[in-house]
């Protein structure tokens, strides 16, 4: 067994890292830029049922140690996704490729979430129950508990591959929403999407974002994310996969501790294109200095310390 | 798009608020005039997307404008200053298409820089080449030497008349009879030239975050669907834009 092997519900991962959704296309765009066989998995684009534009521009906005994003899910629709991205991305990958689905009503999961579970391609399905960028639908349903067990219940019920609900960190109690997920029968949790966020332009008082409001990532938010992997791992027995601010092997590490089984990489795909590549070499560096033979074996670590 | 380390070689003003620096490092991933570079600059979070001006064996020249906190950084950059720099990035000017026509290249403002070496291409695939560069007034002018140097025929407008044409770079167009351009400036200006008729590629500018083509930040809506500023252009044909937008 490798050093860096994970697992997420049973399924290998050659090692922990994995871009996340939305910082990493359909992941075949990267494909000359290094070979994507290295990486643990992939967190396919954000798809709805149908084609979506997304917001207008300015969707993007600098602030300190991060940015603000308001894409708004933008993505070609769940059916041509199935039958022209995931074939292209299959041929080139051989590890975990993650599903990431988002809809504005229950039936809209479900009907992304079904012709996902159908497609050979795939072997995770990731409910994105907290994008803060859409209208209606979105973050609403992983917001309230109720809500957020209703689509893991749906989804559950009519699928079969893994099922993960990925979290919105803007709720004032993280824990009740991931145990509603976990009563539902969600198979993992993946945790946290972008804190909600504003950059205001000091001349003119205009907010530079064109929804004025949008989803704020980057190393910035790193001790929020931590914190709340931390808290849903001391409170659930389904495996987390950590994500917000990673940019480095020791914030892998950090992650893992907390109790993360694997983590993904967002906002530090897009100013260091071969940052999946960068922390994965660096990783078995960082163990040796720490003593660290595998590193399943520190997942959770500091939850009894 | 390749990564690399490149030395500034200098760095200097060249006319109000705007600075040209040279750099020497890898230039194999620049195919095409009006690609860009995405610069790391130490203590800010995302890269500056930057339009190459020119490139040539190892080293090359950009033109930029202190407009915020960025190009303000690099304005104060001195020589020997090693940047981690995305290059080769965008699709550039595909000048094949202006093989037998009479071709303008247009640049207004910072989007001159990008013309420069389109400029070059053309002369050097045999075109006959009038440079039309707006500027806001004469302070803020620049290369207009270096164009006429390289053969051109160069016509400046200004906006209040201060050098050359009173006017905007549509003005100085309908002076000429060229059929074809390739144009990079502030979207009003795309959008005048645009309303012209004239066939040509017009280079665009949004807000990034990758550069690359992996977040959709700079997505634009297009006659032939949604693209991404960073990846699919920043150059588009005339025929696939419009001004006309949904969302």
């Amino acid at each position: 067994m490798s050093r860096l092997e994970t697992s997420l519900s049973g399924i290998k991962l050659k090692n922990p890292v994995i871009p996340a959704s939305g910082t990493f296309g359909f992941g075949y765009e990267m494909a000359d830029v290094y070979d994507l066989n290295i990486l643990g998995g992939i967190s396919l684009k954000g798809t709805t049922l149908e084609e979506r534009f997304g917001n207008p521009t300015p969707r993007i906005a600098e602030c300190e140690n991060g940015l603000l994003n308001a894409i708004g899910l933008q993505n070609p629709g769940v059916e041509h996704v199935v039958k022209h991205e995931l074939p292209k991305i299959r041929a080139l990958y051989d590890g975990v490729l993650i599903a990431n689905i988002s809809g504005f009503s229950v039936d809209e999961y479900v009907k992304v979430a079904c012709a996902f579970d159908n497609a050979p391609e795939i072997d995770i399905l990731e409910i994105n129950v907290s994008c803060p960028n859409v209208r209606h639908g979105g973050m609403a349903f992983g917001t309230d508990c109720a809500a957020a067990g209703e689509v893991t219940r749906a989804v559950k019920e009519k699928t079969h591959k893994p099922v993960y609900m990925k979290l919105s960190p803007n709720v004032t109690d993280i824990v009740p929403i991931a145990r509603a997920c976990e009563e539902a029968g969600a198979d993992g949790i993946t945790l946290i999407n972008t804190l909600l966020g504003m950059v205001i332009d000091p001349k003119s008082g205009r907010p530079i974002v064109s929804t004025k409001m949008s989803g704020f990532s980057g190393p910035a938010i790193k001790p929020v994310a931590l914190r709340m992997v931390y808290q849903v791992a001391s409170a659930v027995r389904i495996p987390i996969i950590g994500v917000g601010g990673i940019s480095c092997a020791d914030d892998v590490i950090e992650f893992m501790s907390a109790g993360a089984s694997a983590v993904q990489v967002g906002a530090h795909n897009l100013v260091e294109p071969f940052a999946c590549p960068n922390i994965i070499n660096e990783l078995p560096v960082k163990m040796d200095e720490y003593g660290i033979e595998n590193i399943k074996d520190i997942i959770g670590r500091s939850l009894a310390l | 798009m390749t990564k690399g380390m490149y030395e500034v070689l200098s760095n200097k003003r060249i006319a109000q608020d705007t600075y040209e620096m040279e750099l020497s490092g890898d230039t194999s991933s620049l195919e095409r005039p009006g690609q860009f570079i995405n610069i790391k600059i130490e203590g800010l979070y995302l890269r500056r997307p930057i339009s190459v001006c020119h490139s040539e064996n190892g080293r090359l020249t950009i033109i930029y404008k202190v407009v915020g906190k960025g190009t303000g950084i690099m304005s104060k950059m001195e020589k020997g200053r090693m940047l981690d720099i995305l290059c080769g990035l965008g699709n550039g000017f595909d000048i094949s298409k202006g093989k037998g026509r009479r071709c303008a290249v247009i640049g207004g403002g910072v989007g001159v820089p990008p013309m420069y070496d389109t400029a070059k291409s053309l002369i050097e695939q045999g075109n006959e080449v009038t440079a039309i560069l707006g500027f806001a007034t004469k302070d803020a002018a620049f290369y207009i030497d270096e164009f006429e140097k390289l053969g051109v025929k160069t016509i400046v407008t200004t906006d209040d008349g201060s050098l050359g044409i009173k006017g905007f770079v549509t003005d100085g167009l309908k002076t000429t009879d060229c059929d074809y351009y390739f144009a990079c400036g502030p979207e009003p200006m795309l959008k005048s030239l645009h309303r012209t008729g004239i066939s040509g590629q017009l280079s665009f500018e949004e807000r990034m975050g990758c550069g690359f083509g992996v977040c959709m930040g700079c997505t634009c809506e297009t006659l032939v669907g949604y693209k991404r500023i960073c990846k699919d252009g920043p150059v588009f044909e005339s025929s696939e834009v419009t001004f006309d937008v949904k969302a």
